[in-house]
């Protein structure tokens, strides 16, 4: 790892600032700086510090602005400040921070940055520019794309390093002492003669003081936290009841809330008569709100069961009648004047597909609901000249914006309190609860109005996963894969998410063919086409993104032409790969499982699919066995180049959880829409996967690469496409379309 | 009607049929015991009455026929039970919203089978959905919960 004072240089610098009775330090961006958050009243580019290390009298507080919705990234982000700050995790407060465009996500840019367009009209250029300008609108503080860690790396240890070295000056200048003389221990500045200073004795005198600016990251031998098993710091309350969620906030004088929206996704509300739920015991009113009729009652059951009796009219939503229409759609979206880019184009395809004999084959990916646990909730009191928010959110910028704009209030009027999340797999990149209960809030000034959704609307009305086809020809030529065309069609994710953030996105969506076109395989007639679909439902960003569907694509694709060719998946795969790094990850599931082959004997099988998402290459073997009961999955082996593991407890929980996920949803999982209604709306319909199916999943990390990556995302897009060859291994059933459940069985 | 909630007792005046769940969360402030599905799909809110783990989302609050147990009154953070010391041990929560009724429903399984084979956990707990897919930890941390409890 180099100096600081290398990346600095480039990137940012570190700060510090005085706060109330002590000092916060940071980092802030070279050429782009931000107000610092924690002082308010500076003018943009004034003392701009990103600050990530508070101290003060009451002791230290690490800065984590990237939000917890289960992946461990407050542990993540306070551990690697503690690295360098020499703070013990369990001794320091933990603060998400406020929304502030100083905490922009500087590892989200280049994921979020389409590539050089198919038409004319957008040079690569200028389309980062248009994002980057997006992204700063946004102000960045997003959580997702599997970024907190790559983002945080080396931000967050120069805090805690530059914190480290001042207070050591400072108290070098108290004791008479010189700084090399000085170490650091514990939240503690010690002096040879065994003299110790504690952080927040020396916080008004660092105050002042210019902070450090040349230091030296730690070299991984010295790592205390990184690479070691840690002890999240929340699990002891998460294990206990103790931890509070945002479902669980109450503050004084709080009423219930709950919503009747229109049973169409997007529907209107035509007119209704909240008569008979108004009569109803604790309920106390009832409101318009986008999409439908809010109803107030004194607790969260009373308010569900008064939002059931409230009776309305509904407009029609803007969507296809029913699935049949919606997949005919994505049927004719592969043409011309559709294609959203082709970045992938090696060779000459159109002359391999004339001169072989062409295989071709069409692949299918459901609209999916992220159903975290938790379903979504929001508090919001609008009082006189100021609105508070408290909310578990991905997007806590955007939320300010929007209660802003409902309450008539400026955005630094309103305050946003983040919460903690239980889960969201990209759930929470939404705001509409926040939205309706603002709209409720700002009819009842000074009460504190919580809406909470109950599972159903929080199913019927999430803006799922995109629904997408894929559509593969290619050929085969002495045993080998020879040409590979892939195309896929969805809506746009990106446009009708940020839509709904009255953003516009202009020119290619990147997501379109993400886990796909960037995939590290050198075939010699290679061509990956994105097409637009028209919009069709509301869709939204999960879990991966366009990786979820595309990966499962372009595996299966890949796959039947390996199949053709009569190779061996794991081999052909290995002698494709045209990236040291992503040949290593298959060399290690290969290791891992022992693969000679993708039959393991009768009724036996095993598939291995690799996605390059988010920047990582992640490898899985799933096995399976054909029991007369159904389906079983015996063992999972993952491996996944991620640069650097910060905590590989951590790293194998998200690891297996992404796998159980991506094996989950392609199991059993599906949103269908009926003349606009989810036909699925509670997880009776929509289980995905359960503790009695659950394999083995035995996980590496690799770490060959010099970028530091995060691992939320990238194990999802390779199980569904593994397991999907695991059953044609052991049953001969070619598995093109998810759910697996509509052709075969799994045992329970 | 009166309920006896992790050891307290408490009179309340709610309907016969608000569901123990809300009476719980929102009579009582039992915040640990969680709202995940409402119809007995997830097990997010399960809860203890008389040793047996139920769904208290199912079970009406005239219903209630015995001593409630919660998570909040299963042990604490000073004082854990065997199983939360285990899921400790495990590090098994992601977003840790269904842990409460994981934890419940392990809790009453050790309870009523001292040394469960896979498939008696695998049974046990498949009634208890998590979406974050913790399910390997949570395996191994009831296997751990069985042996502490053993060696008492």
């Amino acid at each position: 790892m180099g100096k600081v004072k290398t990346i600095a240089r480039r990137t940012f610098l570190i700060g510090s600032a005085a706060v109330a009775g002590g000092v916060a330090f940071g980092v802030w961006r070279y050429k782009t700086p931000y107000a610092n958050p924690l002082l308010g009243g500076l003018a943009e580019g004034e003392a701009a510090l990103t600050p990530y290390v508070k101290i003060d009298a009451s002791g230290v507080t690490l800065v984590t602005p990237r939000a917890d919705k289960g992946q461990g990234a407050y542990h993540v982000q306070a551990a690697l400040i503690a690295e360098e700050l020499d703070v013990d995790l369990a001794a320091v407060k933990v603060d998400p921070g406020p929304p502030d465009r100083a905490y922009w996500n500087t590892a989200l840019a280049p994921e979020a940055a389409a590539f050089s367009a198919p038409n004319e009209g957008f040079v690569q250029d200028a389309l980062t520019g248009v994002l980057g300008t997006v992204m700063k609108i946004m102000g960045m503080q997003i959580t997702g794309g599997s970024t907190t860690v790559a983002d945080g790396f080396v931000k967050l240890r120069a805090a805690g390093a530059s914190a480290r070295e001042t207070l050591k000056l400072a108290a070098s200048e108290q004791l008479g002492v010189a700084v090399t003389e000085l170490r650091t221990e514990a939240g503690r500045v010690i002096a040879p003669d065994g003299t110790a200073l504690a952080y927040e004795e020396l916080a008004e005198a660092v105050a002042g003081m210019e902070p450090v600016q040349d230091v030296t990251l730690r070299a991984p031998e010295e790592w205390r936290y990184i690479g070691k098993p840690m002890k999240r710091v929340e699990m002891l309350a998460k294990v206990t009841g103790t931890q509070d969620y945002g479902i669980d906030f109450e503050i004084e004088d709080m009423v219930h809330a709950a919503v009747k929206l229109s049973p169409q996704q997007g529907g209107t509300l035509v007119s209704y008569d909240a008569g008979a739920a108004l009569e109803m015991r604790g309920v106390s009113g009832a409101y318009e709100v986008s999409g439908g009729v809010a109803v107030v009652a004194d607790n969260t059951w009373r308010a569900f069961q008064a939002a059931e009796a409230v009776e309305a009219e509904w407009g029609e939503a803007a969507m296809p009648a029913n699935m049949e229409a919606h997949w005919a759609a994505l049927e004719a979206s592969f043409v011309a004047d559709k294609q959203d880019s082709r970045v992938r184009d090696d060779g000459d395809v159109e002359a391999a597909l004339e001169s072989g004999e062409v295989i071709e084959a069409t692949y299918r990916a459901p609209y999916l609901a992220h159903a975290p646990m938790e379903p979504v909730n929001a508090v919001v009191r609008v009082g006189e000249g100021r609105v508070d928010v408290w909310t578990g959110t991905q997007i806590p910028r955007f939320v300010q914006a929007s209660v802003a704009k409902i309450a008539g209030v400026s955005n630094e009027d309103v305050h946003v309190h983040v919460l903690m999340m239980g889960g969201s797999f990209g759930h929470r990149l939404e705001d509409d609860v926040v939205r309706q209960a603002a709209e409720v809030a700002v009819q009842m000034k000074g009460v504190p109005v919580k809406l909470t959704y109950s599972r159903e609307t929080d199913m019927a009305h999430d803006y799922t996963r995109q629904i997408a086809m894929a559509k593969m020809r290619g050929t085969v030529k002495d045993g080998r894969v020879e040409a590979y065309d892939l195309g896929i069609a969805m809506p746009s994710v990106i446009v009708s998410q940020m839509g709904r953030q009255g953003l516009s996105m202009p020119g290619p969506d990147s997501q379109i063919v993400a886990g796909a076109f960037e995939q590290a395989l050198a075939i010699p007639h290679h061509r990956v086409t994105g097409y637009r679909a028209d919009p069709l439902a509301p869709v939204s960003s999960w879990r991966s993104v366009g990786a979820s569907s595309n990966g499962f694509f372009y595996n299966l694709g890949l796959e039947e032409l390996i199949e053709a060719a009569g190779a061996d998946p794991m081999e052909e795969r290995l002698r494709l790969a045209s990236d040291p790094l992503a040949r290593k990850v298959l060399e290690a599931v290969a290791e891992m499982s022992g693969w000679n082959g993708a039959s393991l004997g009768p009724r036996r099988g095993r598939g291995v699919a690799m996605t390059r998402s988010f920047g990582v290459d992640c490898a899985e073997v799933v096995e399976v066995t054909d029991t007369d009961d159904g389906i079983r999955i015996d063992k999972v082996y993952v491996a996944a180049e991620v640069g650097r593991v910060i905590d590989p407890v951590n790293f194998e929980n998200q690891v297996q959880g992404g796998v159980v996920f991506g094996l989950g949803h392609a199991m059993n999982c599906e949103i269908t829409y009926d003349g606009g209604i989810a036909e699925q709306q509670n997880f009776d319909s929509f289980e995905g996967m359960r503790m009695n199916q659950c394999p083995d999943i035995i996980v590496r990390g690799l770490e060959n690469g010099d970028v530091v990556r995060g691992v939320g995302e990238p194990p999802v897009p390779p199980a569904a496409p593994a397991l999907a060859a695991a059953i044609y291994a052991a049953t001969g059933v070619r598995l093109r379309q998810m759910p697996f459940s509509m052709f075969v069985e799994f045992a329970s | 009607m009166q309920l006896t909630v992790d050891g307290a007792t408490h009179d309340l005046d709610v309907e016969g049929e608000m569901p123990l769940l809300w009476v719980l969360r929102d009579e009582l402030g039992i915040k640990g015991v969680k709202y995940g599905c409402g119809i007995a799909a997830c097990g997010a809110c399960t809860v203890h009455i008389d040793g047996e783990a139920v769904r208290s989302c199912q079970v009406l609050a005239e219903d209630v026929w015995g001593a409630v147990t919660t998570i909040n009154g299963l042990g604490t953070p000073d004082a854990m039970h065997a199983v939360q010391a285990a899921w400790e041990e495990h590090q098994v929560a992601q977003c840790g919203y269904c842990q409460s009724g994981q934890v419940m429903q392990a809790a009453a399984l050790l309870a009523e089978n001292a040394s469960p084979s896979d498939s008696d956990i695998d049974e046990a707990m498949s009634g208890n959905l998590c979406r974050c897919g913790t399910y390997p930890r949570i395996r191994a941390a009831v296997k751990t919960a069985a042996k502490t409890l053993a060696e008492g």
